[in-house]
């Protein structure tokens, strides 16, 4: 294993010290693994908070700022924060106006953060609601599974509902902006090589030089099948094709095309592959209003990528667009 | 016999001991089907808990088992930390007199918290598939009138035979549901680490 750490133990304390060193504008608590907004609880904001395991930086801690996120929860790499955590970073940012959690739809993420909101409800009297995030469209849905994984569309929450918190709205509302962004967004993601959990020490599949995986989560875990490396141009129509086929991104204000990197993709080859997304979705007879390329959601130092399409309307685009100041998204300030 | 204090302490220091042994082999199982954690998860936490029962001793068996639950809880995170700590939470709470039958319907109560918490079903390949089928070998064989050494023996062997029959199965939970078919053929790391937990049972419990 070839890391640029110090002990694999230690990797998530010494990266927050890092952020901490780095964006003076944070707060980080250490014992807790919590990122916080510098001047969180924002008076009259409700709050939000999101956490996972680490290894997809800049989610969910390079999101905290204005605009976004008032806190989130560090885990172990690839496993979900605890309870005790969640209720710190509840606690931390309720100004009286009720905290979301964004939580990505993961079984020991939802199992965590339910029984946070279990022990926050018998602590305090701070209302919290939840968002579970599932737009992964490479995993069957259905009563008998975990469900969609939450993927890019947890990107687009956390900005979108951040939006709508820092406008000021009420609790609900901020809620049913969170939902409706994730019911209108679909993703498919990719891998070209396998990652390397730093305490596991060598990569967590195989993967030989000449294939690649789709249908992959941001885990380091297989993906749905596997099958020869192709082109970027058919890499776009093969993760576009089942997003599409979810959901009609046709009419209306259009859609926002998020192209993410893994971790291990320049941003070189991010945008060939946009390029092409461009083409398949004019093809498709879909507008792109808005566009994100860029590495927002990791899963170590994978290489692939994922497509995410969020179907917007103008209340959407506006939110979008909306000043944020976070170490990883930062427009209009 | 009865199950005091210092019985149920050697059986989380066993369990511990094995984790820590088989965490390697645990996170391989996990590479295969999940996120290659549940070794180094479950060490975590274990390790952890054993420091805190050695930092205060447990004033009886339910605060030992408590102990370990928000341990479990508060250190692990991922589906590891809130199942086994619910596993032990509800145990601890329904550990009653230390006496054989006691002991079994207080495992049967951890099993059912873990049920409750997970919302697994039986067939999903999940550590209840090893769970569920120990509680019921330990209910029937201490019904029985069957000494404790012989009824944990039976769970523990009834844990490996329910590991083992998922094996072939596609998993329906957790991260190795999302592998869909590619899933089946492979042993659920969870239902590993539950025989580990029954088999250290049997190994220290039996000698109370």
């Amino acid at each position: 294993m070839k890391k640029l750490i110090n002990d694999p133990a230690d990797v998530v304390d010494d990266a927050l010290r890092g952020m901490a060193a780095a964006h003076p504008d944070l707060r980080i608590d250490p014992e807790h693994r919590i990122v916080f907004r510098g001047d969180a609880p924002v008076a009259g904001k409700v709050g939000l908070v999101s956490g996972g395991g680490s290894g997809h930086e800049p989610l969910h801690g390079g999101f905290v700022g204005m605009g976004m996120l008032d806190a989130a929860c560090a885990g172990e790499v690839f496993t979900s924060p605890v309870p005790d955590q969640m209720v710190a970073a509840t606690q931390g940012v309720d100004a009286g106006a009720g905290v979301l959690h964004i939580v990505k739809n993961y079984t020991g993420d939802v199992m965590n953060f339910e029984m946070a909101a279990e022990l926050v409800a018998a602590e305090s009297g701070t209302e919290v609601v939840s968002v579970v995030t599932d737009d992964d469209v490479a995993v069957t849905d259905s009563l008998y599974t975990a469900g969609r994984r939450g993927v890019g569309v947890t990107v687009l929450v956390e900005k979108l509902a951040g939006a709508a918190a820092e406008q000021g709205r009420p609790l609900a509302e901020v809620a049913e902006v969170a939902r409706r962004v994730n019911g209108q967004g679909r993703s498919m993601g990719m891998a070209l090589t396998s990652c390397t959990v730093p305490a596991a020490g060598k990569p967590t599949f195989d993967l030989p030089a000449d294939e690649m995986e789709l249908g992959v989560g941001i885990h380091g875990e297989p993906g749905r099948r596997r099958v020869p490396l192709a082109p970027a141009r058919e890499v776009a129509e093969m993760l576009l094709e089942p997003v599409l086929a979810d959901l009609d991104f046709t009419g209306g204000d259009g859609v926002l095309a998020f192209v993410n990197g893994m971790g291990g993709t320049p941003l070189l080859e991010l945008y060939v592959v946009y390029a092409e997304v461009q083409a398949v979705l004019a093809k498709a007879g879909v507008t792109v209003a808005r566009s994100l390329v860029g590495s927002y959601m990791t899963s170590l130092e994978m290489a692939g990528c994922s497509i995410t399409l969020l179907k917007v309307d103008d209340e959407l685009i506006r939110l979008w667009d909306a000043p944020v100041r976070t170490p990883a998204l930062r427009w209009g300030v | 016999m009865t199950l005091d204090t210092d019985a149920l302490g050697a059986w989380v220091g066993e369990f511990a001991r094995a984790v820590r042994e088989h965490r390697d082999e645990l996170t391989e199982l996990d590479s295969a089907i999940g996120d290659a954690d549940h070794g180094t998860n479950m060490d975590r936490g274990m390790t952890a808990a054993v420091a805190a029962l050695d930092a205060t001793p447990p004033a009886d068996g339910a605060a030992l088992l408590k102990t370990v639950a928000m341990t479990m809880i508060s250190k692990v995170g991922g589906t590891s930390g809130p199942l086994y700590g619910t596993f032990f939470l509800r145990m601890s709470g329904a550990l009653g007199d230390g006496s054989p039958a006691a002991f079994a319907a207080s495992f049967r109560a951890g099993v059912e918290g873990v049920v409750a918490r997970g919302k697994a079903e039986p067939g999903d390949k999940t550590l209840l598939d090893a769970l569920l089928p120990a509680a019921d070998a330990l209910t029937e064989a201490v019904g029985a009138g069957q000494e404790l050494d012989a009824a944990l023996r039976a769970a523990a062997d009834a844990a490996a035979r329910g590991r083992d029959a998922v094996t072939p199965s596609v998993a329906r939970k957790g991260r190795a549901s999302y592998l869909g078919e590619r899933s089946a053929g492979h042993v659920d790391p969870g239902a590993a680490s539950a025989v580990l937990l029954v088999e250290a049972a049997a190994t220290t419990l039996a000698r109370s």
